[in-house]
């Protein structure tokens, strides 16, 4: 195995593009250097991308938006004041990952490159209409961050391409999101089902929402029928009766050793319920 | 002897020291099974089977060996043949013969000059296998048509006409169950079903093994029982006990599961085979999980005759038990005879079968067998409680065993204390807590015989009047620290004075490991008993120097006195100046006392837990959970509470989450901690914890044993609790969301 340590995104890409066989890049390592010790994986190159300048900061745009490194562990993520004010569902998705010494290591962007459907951070990225920066042997491109994940440890990132920030909007007024998530345990788990809302209000009336929903197919689901079940409306009762049959018939779960298909249906409804409430106080000043 | 008076007269004993294993476990010092290196050491690894049940056609270790840097491999092939009983099983586990019989069974080892050449190694070994057919549910495993795993394994015991995986079968009973269940108000039949589970212990077996070409050799292990190792490795090696010297190191928790062996012949032959280099040998958490010990999974009917008032007229069980796929592992004969220990029922029925499935060996795992018959039994006395309205506490005080009542398996119980814990768990804050909506609150009891053992025992006065003791059963759970205590109670030296230690094979007789909660009785007896021995050799040289009979001295307070007026007028002569001199009053001053240890008492314990289930998603929370035991005497009341917590946790993860999860081809889908869900500290509330005291008769101070009943109750306790709070009975582990939010959904029809 050889292990790189570049110093910018573009040597990076340049190595990646001409590596040979097996590649990982390594940010926090928490889910390589498990895979690597499991046997599961055996690059024959490593790409260390911590040697990168910049890449644990976290930075506000011009905009308002917020830049944040792809190296910025979740327990940096978690103390980031700012962040926490405009986007407590992206950053407690993230804290979420693991314990705390996962904490100290994990990042945003290896959570989304693992490809795992169950991914925390990944359905709370989403909602908030998170972009990514990527840097391939092209130049550097921004995308969705839904147009990442192509199925279970599999991204649509092309040979050379890494992603080199990530992106979110700025959060603008009367805005709330909120990600929970469905674990037998209180933590160490993998997300049975996870559900992100993320909403805008007009006075009481919910005038944008993104509701995704993980864990309940090979990549996190952007519902718009869920998203449109609770636009133009307060949240009231039947709001969120259709906002739970928009989920349940949003998601397409399989049975695993962790859950049940049906079960996941079901819950995935109670979740994205109890997320969208929420949300909502968040966006009305209530939420913590 | 009053409880009051026993206690107060004790100056150590009841008091909580530092353990003497603190410092060095919280600074990294301990040495656990892994830690022990030697100059020339090997690493092995070993090839384990993918297949639940396969014929092993061919193992090719050739591009293994022509590794640079493979010292050794080993199959069955190098193994001794002759084998019977549960020696041939000791060894059908540790290497595969002509079938591997369940996903994780070893089929070959090999030993390099590093743990990842080893593992490359292992790869390079190619395993050819004729797939055959599986079966891994214990019902499954009996019904007609099941693939037959091992031909001939009924014994004389086997009823005609049960299914050829049926290894054992076994029934007794007292009293006229027919007049019992007819003079019921209410008769109820259910059937309980629980899951293996896995001991769960942190730290992974670990052994580093040495032995030359001569056939001698040496073992460092994590163990609980290290004659045990000795014994088993010389059976599946063919050498003798005396030529393996075993030494064990410290122990990151055992619950039973490391009793017996797995890796360790492995290492011994692998240095045998590569020129007498030591070999290290240390599992995966994987290897942990898909091959040494989990516990039984069972299928079990009980069926009960109770009054309106709540009195039990008559019991009947048929327990159905898988240990894997070997026979003798299933532990139907404790869980029987565990079923009904609680109770005095004037008739009752107890009948069990041991089936074997393509699973892992099971070992002993805290009260083998207590767990699933307590499910089961203390499962439906519940059930009709509930019906009946009655107190489940009151329905346990009125037919619960007491003093002298006939035992449910034969004797009759001398001094036992389930009556106190019963009405300790009655008048405890935590039974009178308001529940709120979705709550619910369980109550069960639980028991277990603990056990005494071969034991032998050293203690050797220093010169400077401290003492060392020589101990052969390992420390998992305080037993140094107790064991200091009650020889420094006896002695009458401060605790600091004595220090214990857990010596190798070489150095004691033989001792039976720690298991059966027996290590602080037994290992604490035998220790009391060296004492007296030095005691009254020290009290002889202080008779001589003072030229009085030994007779007319006593001991007290860490010194010889005159006994009485009429032995004459000298000064107390301590520990301290004995020791100093006794190179010339007649040489060193020790005390030796080995005994196959009896008096031991059972320990009753009761439960109380309250949790909440979330109705939409059907995960259970629990918001108080109380162990009641008793404890006979609590040598070190820590130590003793951490035993109840431990217990009470581990029972909790069996009853909600706990689970071997295989998939069709019999593969194990959760050798991890991530996916074999322990319960994990923000789970949990602090475990409360009262400690009962009714001493037992047969321990100079009273000791009962305390280590294992505290796993039995909480698996039928939390499935009462949960029931209370959904209204849905659940008789299969584990509790499960899915499956209780499928029970709420069914129960509101
Ligand atoms: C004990 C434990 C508990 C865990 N619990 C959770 C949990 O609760 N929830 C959860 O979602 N996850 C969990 N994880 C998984 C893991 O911690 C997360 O997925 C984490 O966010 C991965 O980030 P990382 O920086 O460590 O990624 P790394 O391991 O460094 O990388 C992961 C993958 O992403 C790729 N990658 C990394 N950075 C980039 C980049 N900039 N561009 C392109 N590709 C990149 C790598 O090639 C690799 O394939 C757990 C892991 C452990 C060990």
């Amino acid at each position: 195995m050889r292990y790189h340590k570049p110093t910018s995104f573009t040597d990076a890409s340049a190595i990646a593009a001409a590596a040979p066989g097996t590649l990982r890049f390594l940010a926090g390592g928490t889910d390589v250097l498990v895979q690597m010790r499991a046997g599961m994986v055996q690059p024959d190159d490593l790409i260390d991308l911590k040697h990168i300048p910049d890449v644990g900061e976290i930075r506000q745009t011009a905009d308002g938006g917020w830049r944040i490194g792809i190296a910025v562990p979740g327990v940096v993520l978690g103390a980031h004041e700012g962040l926490k004010r405009d986007w407590p569902g992206v950053v407690e998705g993230m804290n979420l990952v693991g314990s705390t010494q996962v904490q100290g290591r994990a990042t945003l962007a290896g959570n989304l490159c693992n490809g795992s459907p169950a991914a925390d951070s990944v359905p709370g990225m989403i909602a908030a209409g998170a972009r990514v920066e990527v840097t391939g042997p092209k130049g550097s491109r921004e995308i969705a961050v839904e147009q990442i994940p192509a199925g279970p440890g599999k991204t649509n990132l092309t040979k050379g391409e890494l992603i080199s920030a990530i992106l979110l909007p700025p959060r603008g007024k009367n805005g709330g999101d909120a990600y929970l998530r469905f674990i037998p345990r209180t933590e160490m788990d993998i997300a049975v089902v996870g559900c992100a809302v993320n909403l805008r209000l007009d006075v009481d009336k919910i005038i944008e929402a993104r509701v995704a929903l993980g864990a309940v197919a090979p990549t996190v689901i952007l519902s718009e029928a869920a998203a449109r079940a609770i636009i133009g409306t307060t949240l009231d009762a039947s709001a969120l009766q259709a906002l739970t049959s928009a989920a349940e018939a949003g998601a397409k779960p399989i049975s695993d050793k962790r859950g049940t298909a049906e079960f996941r249906t079901e819950v995935v409804g109670v979740l994205a319920r109890r997320a969208a409430k929420i949300a909502y106080d968040r966006a009305k000043g209530q939420g913590k | 002897m009053a409880k009051d008076e026993l206690k107060s007269g004790y100056k150590l004993i009841g008091t909580r020291p530092n353990r003497p294993d603190g410092l060095d476990k919280v600074t990294g010092r301990a040495r656990y099974g892994a830690d022990f290196s030697l100059p020339g050491m090997l690493h092995a690894a070993v090839v384990r089977s993918p297949h639940a049940h396969a014929r092993i056609k061919n193992i090719d270790v050739s591009k293994a060996l022509a590794l640079d840097g493979v010292k050794a491999v080993v199959t069955r092939a190098d193994l001794p043949t002759g084998l019977s009983g549960e020696d041939l099983n000791l060894q059908d586990n540790t290497l595969a013969g002509d079938r591997v019989l369940y996903d994780g069974h070893a089929v070959a080892a090999v030993a390099a000059t590093s743990a990842l050449l080893a593992k490359d190694a292992a790869r390079l070994i190619a395993v050819e296998y004729e797939i055959l057919p599986h079966v891994t549910d214990v019902d499954a495993a009996m019904a007609p048509g099941a693939p037959v795993i091992r031909e001939g394994v009924a014994d004389y015991s086997v009823p005609e006409g049960m299914h050829p995986n049926v290894a054992r079968y076994m029934a007794f009973g007292h009293g006229d169950l027919e007049a019992g269940l007819a003079a019921a108000d209410i008769v109820r039949e259910h059937t309980y079903k629980t899951e293996a589970t896995h001991q769960g212990y942190i730290e992974p077996h670990a052994c580093v093994g040495q032995m030359g070409e001569d056939g001698r050799g040496e073992m460092w292990v994590c163990t609980q029982g290290h004659w045990y190792i000795r014994r088993m490795c010389a059976a599946v090696l063919g050498i003798e006990a005396a030529n393996l010297r075993v030494t064990p190191s410290e122990i990151g928790g055992g619950f039973g599961g490391k009793t017996t062996i797995f890796i360790e012949p492995l290492a011994l032959a692998l240095s045998k085979k590569a020129g007498g280099r030591p070999v290290k040998l240390v599992m995966t958490r994987s290897e942990v999980l898909r091959a040494t010990g989990p516990t039984a999974s069972a299928s079990m009917d009980v069926k009960l005759g109770m009054k309106r008032d709540g009195t039990i007229t008559a019991g009947q069980v048929f327990f159905r038990m898988q240990g894997g796929a070997f026979v003798g592992m299933s532990p139907i004969g404790e869980a029987l005879p565990c079923a009904f220990a609680c109770y005095d029922i004037p008739a009752l029925k107890h009948e069990a079968v041991e089936v074997i499935a393509n699973r892992p060996k099971a070992a002993a795992y805290r009260a083998p067998g207590s767990p699933m018959a307590a499910f089961a039994v203390e499962s439906l006395v519940d059930e009709m409680c509930r019906e009946l309205g009655l107190d489940p506490i009151e329905v346990r005080l009125k037919n619960g065993a007491k003093n002298g009542s006939r035992s449910s398996y034969g004797p009759d119980y001398t001094v036992i204390g389930l009556q106190e814990t019963l009405e300790a768990a009655k008048a405890h804050p935590n039974y009178k807590v308001p529940l709120g909506p979705n709550q619910g609150r369980g109550v069960a009891s639980g028991f277990w015989f603990n056990h005494g053992g071969e034991t032998s025992v050293s203690l050797a006065v220093g010169e400077d009047g401290t003492a060392t003791v020589s101990i052969g059963t390992p420390d998992i759970g305080g037993s140094r620290a107790s064991i200091g205590l009650m020889v420094a109670e006896f002695l009458g030296i401060p605790y600091e004075n004595v220090r214990v230690s857990v010596v190798e094979t070489g150095a004691l007789g033989v001792n039976e490991p720690t298991h059966g909660s027996r290590a602080t009785f037994a290992s604490g007896k035998a220790a009391v008993e060296a004492a007296r021995q030095a005691v009254a050799e020290m009290c002889r040289r202080a008779a001589a120097d003072w030229g009085i009979d030994p007779d007319a001295v006593e001991w007290k307070d860490g010194a010889a006195h005159p006994a009485g007026p009429n032995a004459g007028k000298f000064p107390p002569m301590s520990i301290g100046e004995i020791g100093a001199k006794m190179g010339s009053t007649g040489g060193p001053i020790s005390g030796h006392h080995e005994v196959t240890a009896e008096g031991v008492g059972a320990s009753f314990g009761t439960h109380v837990v309250d949790v909440e289930v979330d109705p939409e998603t059907g995960r259970t929370t629990v918001l108080r959970y109380l162990v009641v035991q008793d404890a006979g005497t609590a040598i070190h009341p820590a130590y003793v509470e951490g035993q109840y917590q431990g217990g009470a946790v581990q029972g909790i993860g069996w009853a909600l989450n706990e689970e071997y999860v295989y998939g069709a081809d019999g593969r194990l889908q959760n050798p991890v901690f991530l996916d074999y869900r322990v319960p994990v500290a923000s789970d949990l509330p602090m475990i409360d914890t009262v400690i009962v005291e009714v001493p037992n008769p047969g321990h100079p101070y009273g000791v009962r044993g305390v280590g294992e009943t505290g796993i039995t109750p909480p698996l039928p306790a939390i499935a009462a609790a949960v029931a209370g709070a959904t209204g849905a009975r659940i008789r299969s582990l584990p509790l499960s969301p899915p499956k209780v939010l499928a029970a709420i959904k069914a129960a509101k029809g």
